[in-house]
């Protein structure tokens, strides 16, 4: 590949590269969604989202990415991670060769049982969800909490507001009591 | 209704929000991905606005809709993707021989057939320009961001109506579902066209006029003037004709009213072209990738610049030409098997070399894939 050009002058170092990997159905395209809308909203830099995933609603390998930038974003997808969120043992494997050296790995420690690295944060996003915050279903919103809490990407009063935003109706407690789940579980582990 | 004016959307969001802003208030279509947020949004928010959403039984009688509502008077918009886009060609061609404005989205997917519906793809690049039989000109329009893709909307509604002409905006399936953070327009920031309207006297009126730039004023339907509207090759009072001089008036017409203003139509982005000696020359989603890629090649001390093309057609030759004199070799990236290259090969003089730079698996072309591509040349 370009060795020569990316060799000499590397990724852009004012590019931030995330992304939020599951399978279908763990809100991970959610999760970006509201990140992304969090970052805007604290203003100062770009942000560009784009998603894939497979033609089933639930199942199958899901991804979106999140580049954030103070400068103009050219290329809008990741080329080298400095986050990676990976929710399950497939989104690992497929995605881990994507993550810089150095590059910030966090898991779900309950579902991900071989990480190629000491390197990295575990949290058991989703029996967390499970156990503590009332349904599975906001793992995703746990594991936003974590990466608030790990990186200063957003601050956390700001990513509270755009979930709550997005959150449906009767769901706000919930969803704000997930993000202090995972805000405070990463903070214990912050190295 | 209080809105925020700084909003993350889609491109397939920002699509509507110029559509909305260009005047449009009628939109039929059969949804298709990755077009499908086009409709919804239009479902949502026309009826809020005055407007008219209608989802038809099918691509062609979505098509015939948009014409028909034009024809009374309305903006009118329809999207759709690879397949629908084929299914509409009878109609786009219906729409050119009538001179209605009008127009129609493409979220390129890949093809042929259904293809890959949740893949980008840019193979329909050549089927906006010759896809519906017959002699005739065409515009299309490809913004490469979120952000543009409101203005461009918006460009795409102005040309219509200024040519009286169907036009093809082009998005892809990158660009239709990503999302940035988009700043929407304040009313008068942008120009908005609307059609010229007769001035005649209804029994005076001539509705396919030959006017100095050829674009013949157009009434609503229920404005008074009563005239025939027909697919076949017709004189200026509207009705078919076999006359041979009539018939190739009518073509000229139709030609000439877009080739006549093709610089003023023509648009790019030349960005760090100023003392290139290699460029590379793309549209929509893949422009993201070339800049990209001529941005850290310029890093390296290369003379490394980039043409992005938000006219795809008429084809400014001369433009590209005079952008590209300094180059010694051209890089033409696309995501097909080889579409634009060959009208950058027509513009440019033998002794510039022309690579193609093609990708057609449903994945868009990277920094890195152009980056290599580049070592080999330079």
């Amino acid at each position: 590949m370009a060795g020569k050009i990316i060799g000499k002058v590397g990724i852009p170092q004012d590019r931030f590269e995330i992304r939020l990997s599951g399978s279908g159905g763990q809100g991970m395209i959610f999760a970006s969604v509201v990140l992304c809308e969090a970052i805007g909203r604290a203003g100062g830099k770009n942000v560009v989202q784009s998603q894939s995933y497979g033609p089933e609603a639930r199942g199958g390998a899901s991804k979106a990415d999140i580049v954030v930038s103070t400068a103009e974003i050219y290329y809008p997808k990741a080329m080298k991670l400095d986050l990676l969120l990976a929710m399950t043992q497939e989104a690992l494997d497929k995605y881990y060769p994507d993550l810089k050296d150095g590059g910030m790995l966090i898991v779900d420690s309950g579902l991900v049982t071989e990480v190629p690295t000491e390197k990295y944060y575990g949290v058991p996003f989703t029996r967390l969800a499970r156990e503590e915050a009332g349904h599975i279903m906001v793992a995703n919103v746990i594991a936003l909490g974590a990466i608030c809490a790990l990186t200063d990407i957003v601050p956390l009063d700001i990513l509270t507001d755009a979930v709550l935003a997005r959150a449906p109706k009767g769901t706000e407690d919930r969803n704000k009591k997930a993000l202090e789940i995972g805000y405070n579980e990463a903070l214990k582990q912050k190295k | 209704m209080d809105r925020p004016t700084k909003r993350l959307l889609q491109g397939n969001g920002a699509c509507v929000e110029g559509a909305i802003y260009a005047g449009m208030r009628f939109y039929a279509g059969y949804p298709i991905t990755p077009s499908t947020e086009i409709a919804e949004l239009c479902a949502r928010q026309l009826p809020r606005i005055g407007g008219r959403f209608i989802q038809m039984e099918d691509e062609i009688a979505s098509m015939a809709a948009i014409v028909g509502a034009s024809v009374s008077g309305l903006k009118t918009m329809t999207a759709t993707s690879g397949p629908g886009y084929s299914l509409m060609q009878e109609n786009i061609g219906y729409a050119y021989m009538t001179e209605t404005p009008c127009v129609i989205v493409n979220v390129q997917r890949g093809g042929p057939s259904t293809g890959l519906p949740t893949k980008v793809s840019q193979s329909d690049t050549m089927q906006a320009r010759w896809g519906t039989h017959g002699d005739y000109n065409a515009i299309a329009v490809a913004p490469s961001s979120v952000g543009d893709t409101v203005p461009e909307t918006i460009r795409a509604f102005n040309l219509a109506e200024r040519f009286r002409t169907p036009v093809t905006l082009l998005l892809d399936e990158v660009i239709g579902h990503m999302r940035e953070m988009v700043t929407l327009p304040q009313p008068g920031e942008y120009e908005v066209f609307n059609r010229v309207k007769p001035t005649a006297r209804p029994e005076d009126f001539v509705p396919f006029e030959l006017t100095p730039n050829l674009v013949s004023p157009m009434p609503a339907y229920r404005e008074g003037y009563r005239y025939n509207v027909t697919g076949l090759t017709h004189d200026p009072m509207g009705f078919a004709t076999n006359r041979a001089d009539e018939i190739a008036v009518k073509l000229d017409k139709l030609t000439n009213k877009i080739d006549n203003f093709k610089e003023e139509i023509f648009k790019s982005r030349a960005e760090m072209m100023d003392d290139a000696e290699v460029a590379f020359v793309s549209y929509g989603s893949v422009s993201r990738a070339t800049l990209q890629a001529a941005s850290l090649a310029r890093q390296a001390g290369f003379k490394v610049g980039s043409i992005q093309l938000y006219t795809i057609w008429p084809f400014d030759y001369d433009t590209i030409r005079k952008l590209c004199s300094r180059c010694r070799c051209v890089i033409v990236a696309e995501l097909n098997m080889g579409q634009i290259v060959h009208e950058v090969e027509k513009a440019l003089p033998e002794n510039v070399e022309i690579q193609p730079m093609l990708r057609y698996d449903g994945e868009i072309i990277t920094p890195e894939q152009l980056l290599a591509r580049l070592e080999e040349v330079i």
